[in-house]
C-alpha cells in the first residue's frame, strides 16, 4: 500500500457509508470485540492496575530507548543473529531485499506484520522477482484480492463469507469448481492445505514483532493461527521486522504487557501462540532457521520522541481503540486511507506521513473518549488528536471555509452583546421556520447534517436568556 | 552508520546525549534483576489448586487433558486418545530423556519415530517443560531434545507434562527456565490451546495452520 488516500477521507467515508457489503460486515462484527474485551477485563480484578503497569513500563523504556535498543542488539549478536538499523522505509526495504537475495530466495512466507504494510515490503520483493506469500488467513485473502488490511488485528474485517468463497474459487482453479463451502471451516481447511506447501517450500520467513526483549535479544510474536511460527521456524532464514518502539527491558516487563494485550485485543486471556525467538539454530538443533535477522526500523518514530506525541509510541497495537470507535464502526478501516486506521491511526498517520496529507484524520472523531478509556497503555488519544488539529490550523492546512467559519465564530464569541443578539435572532427565526412541527428538515449551510435527520428547532429562547430567567426566579423564590 | 543515525535521532528527541554512566549502570542492574510487576491473585494457590486451575484453563481454551498416575501409564493414555479421535497409531516423538524412559512395548500397535516433525506427520508428542496455571499455557523451549516443529506441524499435538512442572504465573516459568537452562533457548513457545482463527467474519474456527487438537497427558499430581 504505497499511496496514501488519507487526504480523501471525506470521499472515502462517503463511499464506505454507501457500500452495502462493508456496512453488513461492520454491523455484524461491530459489537463482538467490545463484549469480549469487557468480559476479559471483568474476569481479571487487577486489570486496571495492570494497565497502569503497562503504561509505566512503556514510558520507562521510551525514556531510555537508545540504551535498551543497544542492549537488545548486543544480545541478538551474542546469540548469533544480526541486527540491521534502518532510519527509513527505503533502507528497510533494501535491507530485506538484500537478505533475501543473499540466499537466492524465490519465495518468502510472511506472518502478519503492520510494519511490513507500512514499508510496502511485498511490492518491493515482487519488483525484484521474489514472491511473497502472506500466511495469516486474513492477510492471505487480501493478497489474493489485492486489498489492504482494514483493521490491525483482523485484516479482513471488511469482508463477508461470500467474498471469501468467491475469491477462493477465482484463484484456486485447480480444485473442483462444483465444491461446496458448507461452513466457514471449509474455507479455513482449503486455505490450510493450500498454504502448507508454501510453508515447506519457502526460502525466507518474514514476521513482525509484538515485542523485542532487551534482556535476552528475543523477538516476540503473538498469533492464534500458528502461521507466524511456521513462517519463522521452517525456512533457512528468519527476518523479524520491528519498529524501534517495540523494545521492552525484560521478560517480566514483556509478560506484564502480554497480560493486557490479548484481553484488550480479542478478549482472549492469552493468545494461542506467544513465541520468543532468539538467534539462529543452535548446535544439535533439529529445526529452526540457520540465519536470524532483526530489521529495526525508525521511519519517523524518533521524531515523535520528546514531542507531545511521544505517548503514542506506547501503543501495543491491540486495536481496542478502533473496536470501540463510532467513526471506525461507521466507515471501516479503508476510509482512513493508509496503513493504520481508527483512533491510533488518526494520531500515528499524521506523524508518519505528514499532517498535510493526513490532517483530516484527527478531525474524524467525535471526541467521545471511548478509545482512551479502553487503551491498555492509556494513550490520551483524543488529546493527541486535538494537538494535531491545532497544528493543522497553525500551519494553515485547514480548509478555507472552515477557517473562515472559525474566525467568524471567534469574532462573535469575543463580543458577548453581539453574540447574544444574534443567537436570540437565530433561535427565534428557527422556531418560526419550524412552525408547528417543531423540527427542521432543511437548514441553510447544514445540508450534510439534515440529509440524514431533522433538526429539532429551538423553542425560541437562547440558553443565556433561559439561564438568566432561572437565576432571577431562583432569587425571588 | 545507520545505527548511529537512529541513535542520534532518538537522543535528539530525548534532548540528551548518551546516558551518563551511573544511569546506564542503574538500567543494567534493572536488566540483571528483572524485577517482577504485580502478579494476578488468581494463580496464588497451593500446588493442587494450581494444577486444577491449569487443567480448567486448558479445557476452556479447547485443549484436552488426560491425567495419569505415572510414566508407565502414558502409552495407554496416548493409545486411548488416538483411538478415540480416530487418529493413526503412528507418531513422531521428541528425543527427550524423560520420554525415552517410557516403555511403549505395552502398546505394540503404536509406531513411533524420534526426531523433528515433517509436513506429513499426523501426530506429534512433545516434552512439556512447564505449565502455567494462570491461563492454561504450556512453556515449550526449543532444544535438540525438544524440536519446535513438534509443536506446529502435526494435526494433533500431544504434550507429556509432569504435574510437578506446573507453576502459577509466567514469571515463575521464566525463573524455572533461567535456573535450569540458563541462557535463552533459540525458541520458546507459550502455547494456550489448539490453533484457531477468527479471520472469517470474526467467528472462531479451530485448526488454522497449527495443530487442530492439543492434548496434554499430565503425569502425577
Amino acid at each position: 500500500m504505497h499511496v496514501a488516500t488519507s487526504s480523501e477521507f471525506k470521499r472515502n467515508a462517503h463511499q464506505a457509508l454507501d457500500d452495502p457489503g462493508l456496512q453488513k460486515a461492520l454491523a455484524r462484527s461491530g459489537t463482538a470485540f467490545i463484549a469480549r474485551r469487557a468480559a476479559a477485563a471483568a474476569a481479571l480484578p487487577e486489570f486496571e492496575q495492570l494497565r497502569d503497569e503497562a503504561r509505566a513500563i512503556k514510558d520507562h523504556t521510551l525514556a531510555h530507548l537508545d540504551f535498551y535498543l543497544e542492549a537488545f542488539a548486543a544480545k541478538v549478536e551474542a546469540a548469533g543473529g544480526t541486527v540491521h538499523w534502518c532510519a527509513d522505509a527505503e533502507a528497510a526495504r533494501a535491507t530485506v531485499l538484500q537478505i533475501c537475495q543473499s540466499v537466492g530466495a524465490r519465495t518468502v512466507t510472511k506472518g502478519k506484520s503492520m510494519i511490513s504494510e507500512e514499508l510496502a515490503i511485498n511490492d518491493h520483493l515482487e519488483k525484484h522477482g521474489i514472491t511473497p506469500v502472506e500466511t495469516d488467513l486474513g492477510e492471505y485473502i487480501l493478497q489474493i484480492r489485492h486489498e489492504a488490511p482494514s483493521h490491525i488485528i483482523a485484516p479482513a474485517f471488511h469482508l463477508n463469507r461470500e467474498d471469501w468463497e468467491a475469491s477462493f474459487r477465482a484463484v484456486h482453479t485447480d480444485l473442483p469448481a462444483e465444491r461446496v463451502f458448507h461452513e466457514r471451516r471449509d474455507i479455513l481447511t482449503e486455505a490450510r492445505s493450500r498454504l502448507r506447501a508454501k510453508f515447506l517450500a519457502a526460502d525466507v520467513g518474514i514476521t513482525g514483532a509484538n515485542f523485542l526483549v532487551a534482556e535476552t535479544g528475543s523477538s516476540v510474536i503473538v498469533t492464534n493461527e500458528g502461521n507466524g511460527d511456521l513462517t519463522q521456524t521452517l525456512p533457512k532464514v528468519h527476518i523479524a521486522l520491528a519498529s524501534i518502539e517495540k523494545v521492552v527491558p525484560t521478560l517480566e516487563d514483556c509478560v506484564s504487557l502480554l497480560r493486557v494485550l490479548a484481553r484488550s485485543a480479542t478478549g482472549q486471556e492469552f493468545s494461542v501462540y506467544t513465541t520468543f525467538s532468539t538467534g539462529a539454530r543452535r548446535p544439535g538443533d533439529l529445526d529452526g532457521p540457520q540465519e536470524y535477522h532483526v530489521v529495526l526500523v525508525d521511519n519517523g518514530r524518533s521524531g515523535m520522541l520528546g514531542s507531545e506525541f511521544q505517548p503514542m509510541l506506547r501503543c501495543i497495537r491491540c486495536a481496542a481503540c478502533m473496536n470501540h470507535c463510532p467513526v471506525y464502526g461507521a466507515v471501516g478501516g479503508h476510509a482512513y486511507g493508509w496503513v493504520y486506521p481508527g483512533p491510533m491511526g488518526s494520531v500515528l498517520t499524521p506523524a508518519l506521513i505528514g499532517v498535510d496529507q493526513a490532517g483530516l484524520l484527527p478531525g474524524a472523531s467525535t471526541f467521545c473518549g471511548k478509545c482512551e478509556s479502553v487503551c491498555p497503555v492509556r494513550i490520551p488519544l483524543p488529546g493527541l488528536m486535538r494537538h494535531w488539529r491545532e497544528r493543522e490550523f497553525e500551519r494553515h492546512l485547514t480548509p478555507v471555509g472552515q477557517r473562515r467559519n472559525l474566525a467568524l465564530w471567534a469574532f462573535l464569541a469575543r463580543r458577548p452583546a453581539l453574540y447574544r443578539t444574534l443567537t436570540r435572532l437565530a433561535a427565534r427565526s428557527l422556531k418560526i421556520l419550524a412552525g408547528r412541527r417543531g423540527r427542521l428538515s432543511r437548514v441553510p449551510m447544514a445540508g450534510g447534517w439534515t440529509a440524514g435527520r431533522d433538526l429539532p428547532a429551538p423553542e425560541g429562547e437562547t440558553f443565556f436568556a433561559r439561564y438568566a430567567r432561572a437565576q432571577r426566579q431562583g432569587r425571588s423564590a | 552508520m545507520s545505527k548511529e543515525t537512529v541513535l542520534a535521532s532518538i537522543r535528539r528527541g530525548l534532548r540528551r546525549g548518551p546516558l551518563p554512566a551511573d544511569q546506564a549502570m542503574a538500567l543494567r542492574a534493572r536488566l540483571a534483576a528483572h524485577p517482577r510487576h504485580p502478579i494476578p491473585a488468581r494463580s496464588r494457590l497451593d500446588h493442587a489448586g494450581q494444577v486444577a486451575l491449569f487443567v480448567a484453563n486448558v479445557e476452556r481454551e479447547f485443549g484436552t487433558v488426560a491425567r495419569v498416575e505415572d510414566v508407565a501409564a502414558v502409552p495407554g493414555a496416548v493409545a486411548d486418545y488416538l483411538a478415540a479421535q480416530n487418529l493413526p497409531g503412528q507418531f513422531v516423538i521428541a528425543p527427550h530423556p524423560e520420554l525415552r524412559e517410557i516403555d511403549w512395548s505395552s502398546r505394540p500397535l503404536l509406531r513411533l519415530r524420534e526426531g523433528r516433525a515433517e509436513g506429513t506427520d499426523a501426530v506429534a508428542i512433545q516434552h512439556g517443560f512447564a505449565g502455567i496455571a494462570e491461563t492454561g499455557t504450556l512453556m515449550l523451549p526449543s532444544a535438540p531434545e525438544r524440536p519446535t516443529t513438534l509443536n506446529l506441524l502435526a494435526e494433533a499435538a500431544i504434550v507429556v507434562l509432569k504435574a510437578d512442572r506446573i507453576v502459577g504465573a509466567y514469571e515463575e516459568a521464566w525463573d524455572l527456565l533461567r535456573a535450569e537452562i540458563g541462557g535463552m533457548p533459540r525458541n520458546v513457545m507459550l502455547v494456550t490451546g489448539p490453533s484457531r482463527s477468527a479471520d472469517i467474519e470474526q467467528a472462531l474456527e479451530l485448526g488454522a495452520h497449527g495443530p487442530r487438537r492439543l492434548h496434554i497427558v499430565l503425569v502425577g499430581d
